[in-house]
């Protein structure tokens, strides 16, 4: 079985957010990069599937050699191959179609994806890559077993979950729950060591016209001052949410 | 030329956001000068929609779409946008919405932009405004596509109403078998999701165990709201990972959201950001969370929270 994970390079989710040039690009300054979270619980169970089920993981991202770094954490965690493709990921429809290409000259049983990142929230590569492959596709995975060419899934929906089955090739959108939070994998030194002799392959970009091209980035309006009720006048609470907030 | 919106239902009724999607197609349709149509797969009551502006009405009913499919809901879409000739079509952020909207604009070959959270910036280009950083940040996104997708953001845009004297067509659709299939739908009955919810009450570890959420509940139940956890609760295993909000669980957009026993973790507070007002009930003055929410009480849960139901309960018993 051969399973491909698509990587996000996201700041860590304590960053503070901040832009520079006019408000035109995001300021990396002090920033940590990390594998996106929705990512990483789709990495976990990729190998789970390589220990129980001995598929061969690769790791890939769209990105420039800034993004090298947590490939090879992924290296370090498991995955057996990482593949860069060598372009900006400036919009996901993009991103997907250069994922596409790659894909289209692998037989990937197995696609993963996060269902979203957490910087730019586009929710959307999984599902295009999905679109320009013909393949099935699950997103907002909770569960997912593999038994020969037939996956059985859980998606949460709003209120519940749905339990699916597909055939593979099939693409699915990894988010927690997947996995759980305890069983994201620490890299060790003796992973860490082995990573830095794995491939990591840097594919050419195909050029392709973004389809979506980010202007600017704004910051929410600062917030006023909490109102604060004493505990004892909770009566007050409630008169303000009622006819100041008007929300109860 | 057309704006073309997807007025989502379950059950044969349609949902709130589907209002929410209507009125925010109508102004948008004005502002262009074309045409509001809607989509309506299997509902009873199309006549809903002249309460919101829509011009045209595609219907379709057929038991093939009964489930929900992803790629035949797309494949319905495309085909109307098609026939309609519609160059910019507008979803929800329904878990239904933001999972077929990718395959929507593959089969369009259309610019999407998810999150978008206001009418547009500019119609010429087409910019619009949505939030990233999970809620942290705003982009300016332009989509330069023949056909535009946008996919509103939750309670961002608000229901307003409009009457308009809809035209009603059918339609029939192709569907196929899709590569993936619904084999049960598991939904907690009697309760509100957080999606759908207009209030939602959070609870954090402040509440010291899952022993003690009846707090939490009894709360919820005398609002209506929906109940909800932070990261550590539901890692614990206090609470299903299901009512996990901030950055890495669901987001939240309600009305009202009552955090008790929260400090307020910055990727706790990115993922309820979008929701219009903040209570927070903590014992600690200097929770983080006092920083973003717009009414507080310093105080001990367990003694404020029952008095509060209390007081809530008098207050819903009474003129209002």
């Amino acid at each position: 079985m051969n399973v491909l994970v698509c990587i996000s390079n996201v700041p860590d989710t304590t960053s503070k957010i901040n832009f520079v040039e006019n408000d035109t690009q995001f300021d990396t300054n002090g920033v940590q990069f990390i594998i996106n979270p929705n990512d990483e619980f789709g990495l976990t169970r990729a190998i789970w599937l390589q220990q129980q089920q001995q598929a061969e993981v690769t790791v890939l991202t769209v990105g420039d050699a800034s993004c090298e770094a947590i490939l090879r954490k992924c290296l370090a965690i498991g995955a057996q191959k990482a593949i860069r493709i060598d372009a900006l990921p400036t919009d996901g429809f993009a991103v997907a179609q250069e994922i596409a290409a790659h894909c289209k000259n692998e037989s990937y049983d197995l696609i993963i994806t996060g269902r979203e990142s957490i910087d730019y929230n586009g929710g959307m590569v999984g599902g295009i890559l999905a679109g320009l492959l013909g393949m099935g596709y699950v997103t907002n995975c909770i569960g997912l077993t593999i038994s020969g060419d037939t996956a059985s899934l859980s998606r949460e929906i709003d209120g519940g979950k749905e339990n699916l089955s597909a055939a593979l090739p099939l693409v699915i959108g990894a988010q927690k729950g997947l996995v759980e939070e305890d069983d994201l994998i620490i890299p060790n030194m003796r992973g860490i060591m082995q990573a830095r002799q794995k491939p990591l392959t840097v594919l050419p970009s195909q050029n392709l016209t973004p389809k979506t091209t980010i202007s600017k980035f704004e910051k929410p309006q600062p917030k006023g001052a909490v109102k604060l009720i004493a505990e004892d006048q909770l009566d007050q609470l409630i008169e303000l949410l009622h006819s100041e907030a008007k929300v109860i | 030329m057309s704006v073309l919106i997807f007025a989502e239902a379950e059950k044969r009724t349609f949902k709130k956001v589907g209002f929410e999607v209507a009125s925010y197609g109508r102004a948008l349709a004005d502002q262009l000068n074309v045409k509001l149509i809607a989509v309506a797969i299997n509902t009873d009551d199309v006549h809903a929609l002249a309460k919101y502006g829509v011009d045209h009405i595609v219907q379709i009913d057929t038991v093939a779409l009964e489930n929900f499919s992803a790629h035949n809901y797309a494949k319905a879409l495309a085909a109307v946008a098609k026939n309609q000739n519609a160059k910019t079509v507008v979803l929800s952020s329904t878990a239904n919405a933001r999972y077929l909207a990718p395959l929507l604009s593959v089969a369009l070959e259309a610019s999407y932009a998810s999150n978008v959270v206001a009418l547009p910036v500019s119609l010429d280009p087409f910019v619009v405004k949505r939030s990233c950083f999970t809620n942290k940040a705003f982009n300016h996104t332009t989509l330069s596509g023949a056909i535009n997708l946008i996919g509103l953001a939750s309670n961002s845009y608000g229901i307003h109403e409009k009457t308009s004297q809809p035209e009603i067509v059918s339609f029939s659709v192709d569907v196929e078998q899709d590569l993936v299939q619904t084999q049960s739908i598991e939904k907690v009955t009697g309760k509100v999701s957080i999606a759908d919810a207009d209030i939602v009450v959070s609870g954090g570890r402040g509440l010291k165990g899952p022993e003690n959420w009846h707090l939490i509940e009894d709360l919820a139940t005398t609002l209506g709201a929906a109940t909800a956890c932070s990261k550590p609760v539901s890692d614990m295993g206090w609470r299903p990972h299901s009512e996990h909000v901030g950055q890495t669980g669901k987001p939240v957009a309600s009305n009202l959201y009552i955090a008790i026993g929260v400090s307020g973790a910055i990727q706790h507070l990115a993922g309820i950001n979008a929701s219009k007002v903040k209570v927070v009930i903590n014992n600690d003055p200097e929770a983080p969370f006092f920083k973003a929410a717009d009414y507080g009480v310093v105080g001990d849960a367990f003694k404020v929270v029952p008095e509060l139901i209390e007081k809530l309960k008098a207050f819903k018993a009474g003129a209002h």
